[in-house]
């Protein structure tokens, strides 16, 4: 099993409060790995610990085969109201790799019609993001992460605020792009069922440690 | 009308100041920094009237002002600059400063009235040259930063996490603001900046929902207050700043009727 992340001998405190000591654990490549464990845990600050080491070229701890740049953080808590005015298409565009020239050319334009096909949102593309229904925001924020062509994809609480049917089809959407991908995902979730159902590992955060175990829907 | 040169220079302002305000007024939108962008131009009175008071041109004076607020917001996070209670303190000190420079300076009232008024119609060549090379400059600087400027504009929780030089961004940002401010200062009223800065932008929004579509109606908007202002002042002898107030006021009431209705209609 080839591993896209590891965590060697972590520790990680905040101002007044050691939230792990002694981290071992790796992310497996090209899975679904789900991050558990209670509120005030530790799951986002671990993340965004690893993501500054990565970014600082610290590896002391936290080793990657992938650059920070190849991955992309869909955060939990976003400022979109229902007056936000920018539509599905351009919001998904940011995600596209630099380029100087403020205008996208043909290939960055077609690259977003197609990523917009995959997380079915063509027929609402031309819609402001703030009138989409939560479901259709997630899948807006997968495909502005998409545009950057991640090898690996960090979505924090994505289904918090979604409707059986709806996370469930933003899960089985995100199983099949990565597939055709070979994407790697970090899940943070506190829903037992999604975990049941699409996790292929789980990461178990509690009493200040971590636990890899694999699921299911691995085999 | 356009066989006075004043005029003409004034009509040619309007351009850029349409310019300008369009490409900027989408983004002190999306950021939210409407506030910010009205206590920036009572700073910039503060800067004018410190040029007077200093013997400079009062264009460096409101330079030096806002481009040191920018500066001083950004650095200390964008956050200041939306508290209630910083942007009341902050308004009332530099206001109370440029009455005091003026005062000092012991220039005549009607000179505050210029400065906080402006007079589109008064600008000269040399005035008209400074807005062009100014406007270029800018519209260079936020072309080369458009693509980081707009992630971090309208998804900055995206932005924090999937881009670099966030911070960077938002100070460049401000003191583009703070240039912006001090170039159509002389022609729109310090009072009045905002009005451009963030009105056609909010009823732009209203509109249309591609950002392209919404810097370009920004521009039709502001163009069609500039001129229009400078149109019904020349014929009325009322002041250019009250129709353009006026125009921009009314579009955006249209807009808000606009989106009523669509709502009622869901």
């Amino acid at each position: 099993m080839e591993n896209i992340i590891t965590v060697s001998h972590l520790d990680l405190r905040i101002p007044d409060r050691l939230l792990f000591s002694d981290l071992n654990f790796s992310f497996p490549k090209n899975k679904l790995t789900c991050i558990t464990g209670e509120n005030g845990v530790g799951k986002t600050t671990l993340i965004k610990h690893i993501l500054e080491d990565l970014r600082r070229h610290q590896n002391q701890h936290v080793q990657a085969t992938i650059s920070r740049n190849k991955i992309q953080y869909v955060p939990q808590l976003r400022n979109i109201d229902d007056d936000y005015p920018l539509n599905i298409r351009d919001f998904v565009s940011f995600g596209l790799k630099k380029r100087l020239l403020p205008w996208n050319s043909k290939k960055m334009k077609a690259k977003v019609e197609h990523i917009l096909a995959e997380t079915k949102l063509t027929k609402i593309a031309d819609q402001p993001l703030g009138h989409a229904s939560g479901g259709e925001k997630q899948r807006a924020y997968l495909a502005q992460a998409l545009c950057s062509d991640p090898e690996l994809l960090i979505l924090d609480e994505a289904t918090a605020s979604l409707d059986t049917e709806s996370k469930n089809f933003l899960l089985q959407m995100l199983k099949s792009i990565m597939r055709d991908k070979n994407l790697t995902v970090l899940f943070i979730t506190h829903d037992p069922e999604l975990i049941e159902k699409y996790g292929d590992y789980e990461l178990k955060l509690q009493n200040h440690t971590a636990n890899l175990s694999q699921k299911e829907a691995a085999n | 009308m356009l066989e006075y040169n004043f005029m003409r220079y004034a009509f040619i302002a309007g351009v850029f100041i349409a310019l300008i305000c369009a490409f900027m007024g989408v983004f002190v939108v999306a950021r939210q920094t409407s506030f910010f962008t009205h206590t920036l131009s009572e700073i910039g009175f503060s800067g004018a009237s410190f040029g007077v008071f200093a013997g400079i041109p009062p264009l460096f004076g409101m330079l030096l002002f806002t481009c040191a607020s920018g500066l001083f917001i950004g650095l200390s996070g964008e956050k200041v600059g939306r508290r209630e209670a910083s942007i009341s303190v902050f308004s009332g000190l530099f206001l109370g400063l440029g009455i005091l420079f003026l005062s000092l300076s012991q220039k005549q009232s009607n000179y505050a009235t210029s400065i906080l008024f402006g007079s589109i119609v008064g600008i000269d060549r040399s005035n008209l040259i400074t807005l062009v090379v100014l406007s270029i400059v800018l519209l260079i600087v936020v072309a080369l930063l458009f693509r980081p400027l707009a992630y971090n504009s309208f998804d900055a929780q995206g932005a924090e996490f999937n881009q670099r030089y966030n911070q960077s961004i938002s100070i460049i940002f401000l003191i583009l603001l703070a240039l912006t401010i001090s170039i159509t200062a002389q022609i729109v009223g310090s009072l009045l900046i905002f009005v451009l800065l963030t009105i056609p932008a909010q009823a732009a929004k209203y509109f249309v929902h591609s950002l392209n579509k919404m810097i370009a109606l920004t521009f039709g908007f502001v163009l069609l207050g500039v001129w229009l202002g400078l149109y019904l002042s020349f014929v009325t002898n009322w002041p250019v700043s009250f129709f353009i107030t006026v125009i921009e006021s009314l579009l955006y009431g249209v807009a808000i009727l606009k989106q009523k209705i669509r709502t009622a209609h869901n």
